[in-house]
């Protein structure tokens, strides 16, 4: 059960980092790996791949490959959530994870290998304890500037809200000394990830919420935070608390790190921070959403006489009229064998365009407020279009972010910290929804 | 992709590492230094630039100390003589007041892998295990098992050096090394192994769990750690002090354990039922391992356990991660092979996303696949459809599998889908189709006239071979029933010149002959041009000898050859099997937390679709009649309460030497025919007589077996068929109320007159949950045998306080009472076997 290499190489195949820690095999196995994942096809499972004796494990975070070697009988569990707890740190010691900032943090990326395995044995992986061992200064690839103010949000979107801790705020290393710019700042946000869907007859067939709380510390000396959640919320299914609209969810769990003395009561959280990110709490809800679905479908779909075939969609937003959805993307698929596209859009920052390799026609909308209401007609030129294909037309698959809105409705009433911190300190609390699959039918 | 620059980016370093201008400027030297290791990082080969390297070493900056460090260590092995100088640096830093320091060089020193530097790496490992600083105890532990592992191979290290100067000295430096050795192995190592040891109960969590690390490599050969009673209790007691992976590590070594009594075991237990439940996937895996190895002795508590951590592989599904997801993915395949229906509830969570990876999607429908029951069928098998048109083809074949292996227990939804699928004309669909329908039919004879009407038109839209070949042999065999079978036939014959796979080519082959035999008029001519083809001008020997053997065996007449090709056209002992059979737990539990469920690519269960079911799935018919004599003997070995009751039972059946066998088969339509009829009949008449009108009875039965309800249908089927009992349909295990149908045909010599009665047994066995039968309804009306055998005098000696019965009804056509007493007797014998087994 140990690890025997962890190696690093950019989606193109360079070698970004090498380490083997057992001396058992050679570094020919980067080859060797790159060669194996090159030469998968679709349907095959890449995560575990096999040469002679040795496993590959690997992770893909920031367009990287992030490798693992090992024996057969070690946990699978135990090496992806290292691998995935690997990318993060160095996401949190380089400020960034990408090709270019592994390239340039390689000496602190190595560092950090030394540190948290030896002899192919995991030490730790706290931030804490790692930041007392790294030496090397991180090299950020964007020099962090106080005065980049550009209103992108969390997930590098663009938003026209006043009030937005810059994009680039949560992308900076954890190490960052205060001469660069370092600030005594916390981010809490509400990440929830959405996947509907819903059958061809409008009626909602699956709804899931999977939410995180998580906190990124940027306080060398915070002692101890509390994170004050809606008093109301509810957990599971029997058990409801206050009057009115409840916020609900059906599980949730916490990091361990995390003292619930005050949650059954007051549904505080406490805890000490670490330097970095990490998720301090996981919920779930299935199936019961507080609010409907943001976005309805109303199709039209036929086919014309000349082989043509004629879809007019009629999308409506049915967040409330403050939200908005932005980067929405609709994508319809559409029969084998279409041809072009002509399409009649209502307002001119829409696109479409009709790709022949996914057999699908994506719209985008850049913006979209909560109550309106969008359509757009698409005329495809299909050959040979008859009556059964379509049963190819479908479903619409949406992709979008929803900044500032929770679908479960959970919110943090408060953020404090204790003891007051000396000196200039900002809190940050941030929301966003975003889909991880939203399928309608149609 | 190594540099292909390299020599000159070597010598360019070699001359800026050597530059003294460089060496008295530290941040130029450090920049220096950096560029080699990501040269090196990039696999370029600077193992030349290793001398310049060995002076960089000494420096007080730390940062370049770790960067010098990384690049000896990487080829310390290439340069064993050079690291030497580097041994002295190494010594000195393990001296260092600064902790840090002292860890890096102790481990670095460690890490350069030369058994020529044991000798000088024992005595800082010594000292550093009692360091006051915990990160250089940590070291020093995992030092230890480095050392250790260094030591097989000094030989060999020896050997291959190369030719130099200092060999003499190195080598007499080895021989003075392994001495110290041989003796270090039996004396000194027996004091470090009580040192880690003793070190278990170092208040640094990471220490205790790197001594187990280390004592596992060092004492491989004894097995690993030894485990005992205390040890384990201090384990359990420091297990919430470990972060997640020392918690994992604890727990995989705790599986070595075997608790003394069934009190420990349960205080074990209930230790780490939070861990079981933990948000962190590694730690619920390691927990539910250990769960199942503690408890391989009692199932039950196992599948509570699997129960209890539906939860936290559910939530690891949803996993932001897809790798993660992935993996839970393939170990709830593993959890429902024990628990069929375990995440029936939360069908709706294995819905494929849609920008998910096919390998993700493939996974969720085969989790679907068994999670399928009456409710939720309609939206599963919608949602199944939805995937069938996918831009991805794998994932578009393999939703349309996922159908035809729900079509086994809800074939007529399937078939619409299919069938509407096939209107698409999409080559790959149409072939994932035609091979579905194969398979299906092969398993459900009773579709197969919805195949035959489905299958016209299919060939214009297959391309791949095993589309085609599919298609061939549904031709043959179902070709009766196709009217335009023999045209479809004719044109693949007529392109035979141009076909280029052999498989095709063999399929054809057979296909013709079978369809000669039910339509000969259409497909003589035909025959004879596809024969004289292949007999005369084709290259490959392999379709050559079939013909040859074809057209030899068609000389022989056409009743010979129907003897030989018309084969089984349906696999009578899958019959309509709901489900899975339920596996034990321990089939599975030491795969459980590997990498092996990842790497098993499909459902072992699912018969391969490739080629024809008859060659994928060799039934080997085992002797066609049994005697009843050896049955006797064959369970005369089993425990003796079962043989006692059994001959209690049939006390009076010893009369005559009785035999079943299988064949005639009946069909599981005949079956549902004779049994239904009957049964109408039987019920609406009640007790008033009318058996005789067909000369059958019905007999009503209970047999006392406790266990048979949660037997695995196949262990079931395995024992029914040794005595040549047919079982055709069951429940899955441990739903009520539990069903199993079977047949058999008995024979038996009749003593007065000397010849052979023969009769068809039908049965249902019922078990309807909770304890005590009904009470006796005696009907004994003439020609309507009906008894109700409370078997609890003659068997409550065994059952531990469990009275449960399993209803028995017979149906034997004709009537033969003898026969069926002698049937009823090897039944009893057969399920007290099976449950006197489990018990």
């Amino acid at each position: 059960m140990m690890i025997s290499q962890i190696f690093i190489l950019s989606s193109k195949g360079d070698h970004l980092i090498y380490k083997d820690f057992r001396g058992e095999s050679s570094s020919d196995v980067v080859t060797t790996f790159y060669q194996k994942i090159t030469a998968l096809t679709g349907d095959q499972p890449p995560v575990v791949m096999s040469h002679k004796d040795l496993h590959f494990i690997h992770v893909r975070h920031g367009g990287l490959y992030w490798v693992a070697t090992t024996t057969g009988d070690s946990s699978p569990f135990t090496i992806i959530d290292f691998l995935n707890r690997l990318s993060s740190l160095v996401r949190d010691f380089c400020g960034g994870l990408s090709e270019k900032s592994v390239q340039m943090n390689f000496a602190l990326i190595y560092e950090l290998l030394d540190e948290v395995l030896d002899y192919g044995y995991i030490q730790t992986t706290s931030s804490d304890v790692l930041k007392n061992f790294i030496q090397t200064e991180a090299v950020s690839s964007k020099p962090f500037s106080l005065f980049d103010l550009s209103n992108i949000g969390l997930f590098g979107a663009e938003t026209q809200q006043s009030k937005v801790a810059p994009s680039s705020a949560a992308t900076r290393p954890i190490q960052t000394s205060r001469e660069q710019g370092g600030k005594q700042e916390i981010f809490v946000d509400v990440v929830e990830r959405l996947t509907v869907v819903i059958g061809s007859n409008g009626v909602v067939m699956k709804a899931d919420v999977e939410g995180e709380v998580r906190v990124k510390c940027y306080m060398p000396s915070c002692s101890e935070i509390r994170i004050g959640l809606n008093e109301e919320l509810s957990i599971g299914k029997s058990q409801l608390r206050g009057y009115g609209s409840s916020v609900r969810v059906d599980e949730c769990s916490f990091h361990q790190s995390v003292k619930l003395d005050e949650f059954d009561n007051h549904r505080i959280l406490r805890l000490c921070p670490s330097q970095g990110e990490q998720t301090v709490m996981q919920y779930r809800l299935s199936d019961e959403l507080p609010s409907a679905p943001p976005f309805r479908l109303f199709p039209t779909v036929e086919r014309d006489g000349g082989g043509r075939l004629l879809m007019y969609l009629k999308l409506r937003c049915d967040l409330p009229p403050k939200s908005c959805a932005i980067n929405v993307c609709t994508s319809v698929s559409v029969p084998k064998g279409s041809l072009s596209l002509s399409q009649e859009l209502s307002s001119p920052d829409q696109s479409s365009e009709l790709n022949q390799q996914s057999r699908a026609i994506t719209w985008r909308i850049p913006r979209f407020s909560g109550g309106t209401q969008l359509s757009a007609l698409f005329k495809v030129e299909v050959p040979g279009l008859g009556p059964s294909s379509m049963m190819e037309v479908g479903p619409v698959c949406l992709t979008f972010e929803l900044p500032k809105f929770t679908s479960t409705g959970l919110q943090v009433r408060f953020l404090r910290l204790t003891p007051l911190q000396p000196g200039p300190s900002q809190r940050w609390v941030r929301y966003t929804t975003h889909s991880d699959s939203y399928t309608i039918r149609i | 992709m190594p540099y292909l620059c390299g020599e000159e980016t070597v010598k360019e370093l070699r001359r800026c590492l050597s530059n003294p201008h460089v060496q008295a400027d530290p941040l130029r030297y450090r920049n220096t230094i950096l560029r080699v290791i990501r040269a090196m990082s990039q696999g370029v080969d600077v193992s030349g630039l290793f001398s310049e390297m060995v002076k960089a070493c000494a420096t007080v900056d730390i940062v370049q100390k770790k960067l010098v460090y990384l690049f000896l260590c990487s080829y310390a092995a290439l340069n064993p003589e050079l690291s030497l100088l580097v041994i002295n640096t190494l010594r000195k830093d393990c001296q260092d007041t600064n902790p840090m320091v002292r860890s890096l060089a102790l481990r670095n020193m460690t890490n350069l892998r030369l058994p020529s530097l044991v000798e000088y790496v024992e005595q800082p490992l010594t000292a550093g295990l009692k360091d006051r600083a915990a990160s250089v105890r940590r070291v020093a532990v995992l030092g230890w098992a480095k050392l250790h592992n260094l030591q097989p191979t000094s030989e060999i290290g020896v050997v291959s050096l190369p030719v130099f100067p200092w060999y003499s000295l190195i080598v007499s430096v080895h021989i003075y090394s392994s001495s110290t050795n041989a003796s270090f192995m039996v004396h000194p190592d027996a004091t470090v192994v009580n040192e880690l040891y003793n070190l278990l109960r170092d208040p640094d969590p990471v220490v205790m769990v790197n001594c187990l690390r280390a004592l596992e490599e060092i004492l491989k050969e004894e097995g690993g750690v030894a485990i005992n009673k205390p040890i384990t209790h201090h384990l359990l007691n420091r297990l919430k002090e470990c972060d997640i992976w020392g918690q994992c590590e604890v727990l995989r070594i705790l599986q070595r354990y075997q608790p003394q009594s069934e009190d420990e075991l349960f205080d074990i237990l209930s230790l780490l039922d939070s861990s079981l439940v933990s948000p962190h996937p590694p730690v619920m895996a390691a927990t539910l391992s250990l769960f199942l190895s503690l408890c391989s002795g009692l199932p039950a508590v196992s599948l509570a356990a699997l129960e209890r951590v539906c939860g936290p592989l559910l939530a690891a599904c949803g996993s932001g991660s897809r790798e993660m997801r992935f993996t839970a993915l393939c170990h709830i395949q593993l959890l429902l092979r024990s628990v069929p229906g375990l995440m029936g509830a939360h069908y709706k969570r294995f819905f494929c996303g849609y920008a998910e990876p096919a390998y993700i999607k493939q996974r969720k429908m085969q989790v679907l696949v068994e999670l399928v029951n009456d409710e939720n069928v309609i939206m599963l098998l919608d949602e199944l459809k939805g995937y069938c048109t996918d831009v991805n083809t794998d994932t578009a074949q393999a939703a349309i599998s996922a159908i035809g292996r729900i079509g086994r227990s809800y074939s007529d939804k399937c078939f619409v889908i299919l069938t509407g699928l096939l209107g698409l004309k999409q080559d790959h669909i149409t072939s994932a189709v035609v091979q579905t329908m194969r398979d299906l039919v092969w398993v459900c004879p009773q579709c197969s006239d919805t195949v035959c009407s489905a299958l016209e038109g299919c060939e214009e839209t297959l391309q791949d071979v095993q589309g085609r070949q599919a298609l061939l042999w549904l031709l043959g065999v179902y070709g009766e029933r196709i009217s335009s079978a023999p045209y479809t036939l004719e044109v693949f014959i007529d392109g035979v010149r141009s076909e280029a796979s052999l498989g095709v080519k063999m399929e054809l082959l057979t296909a013709a002959m079978r369809l000669f035999l039910c339509r000969p008029a259409e497909m003589q001519d035909m025959l004879g041009r596809l024969l004289h083809y292949f007999i005369e001008e084709e290259t490959d020997m392999c379709v050559q000898d079939q013909a040859l053997l074809y057209y030899r065996l068609l000389r022989c007449g056409t009743e010979e050859t129907r003897k030989v090709l018309q084969g089984r056209r349906s696999d009578p002992s899958l019959g309509v099997l709901i489900g899975r059979p339920a596996e034990p737990v321990s089939q599975w539990a030491c795969s459980f937390n590997t990498l092996e469920p990842l790497t098993v690519s499909a459902v072992e269960t699912e018969p391969s679709s490739r080629g024809s079911p008859e060659h994928t799935k060799p039934k080997t018919d085992l002797s066609e009649t049994l005697n009843y004599s050896q049955n006797e003997n064959l369970y005369s070995d089993s425990p003796g309460r079962c043989s006692e009751s059994s001959t209690n039972v049939l006390a009076s059946s010893f009369v005559a030497p009785l035999s079943l066998s299988l064949s005639p088969a009946v069909s599981p339509e005949e079956f549902e025919r004779l049994w239904l009829q009957q049964q109408t009949l039987h019920t609406e008449q009640g007790a008033e007589k009318k058996e005789e009108t067909d000369d059958s009875v019905w007999v009503k039965e209970s047999i006392q077996c406790s266990t048979i309800p949660h037997c695995s249908p196949q262990s079931l089927q395995a024992a029914m068929q040794l005595v040549n009992i047919q079982t055709l349909a069951f429940t899955p295990p441990n739903t009520l109320p539990w069903r199993v149908y079977l047949y058999t045909h008995t024979q038996h010599m009749s003593s007065a007159e000397m010849s052979y009665n023969n009769s068809l047994i039908l049965g249902e066995l019922l078990y309807t949950g909770g304890s005590g039968g009904e009470p006796s309804t005696a009907e004994g009306e003439d020609g309507h045998v009906t008894k109700e055998l409370e078997g609890t005098a003659e068997m409550g000696g065994w059952g531990n306080g469990k009275k449960e019965q399993v209803k028995v009804t017979l149906k034997q056509q004709p009537r033969d009472d003898e026969s069926l007493r002698g049937f009823l007797s090897i039944l009893t014998t057969v399920l007290h076997t099976l449950s006197s087994e489990r018990g």
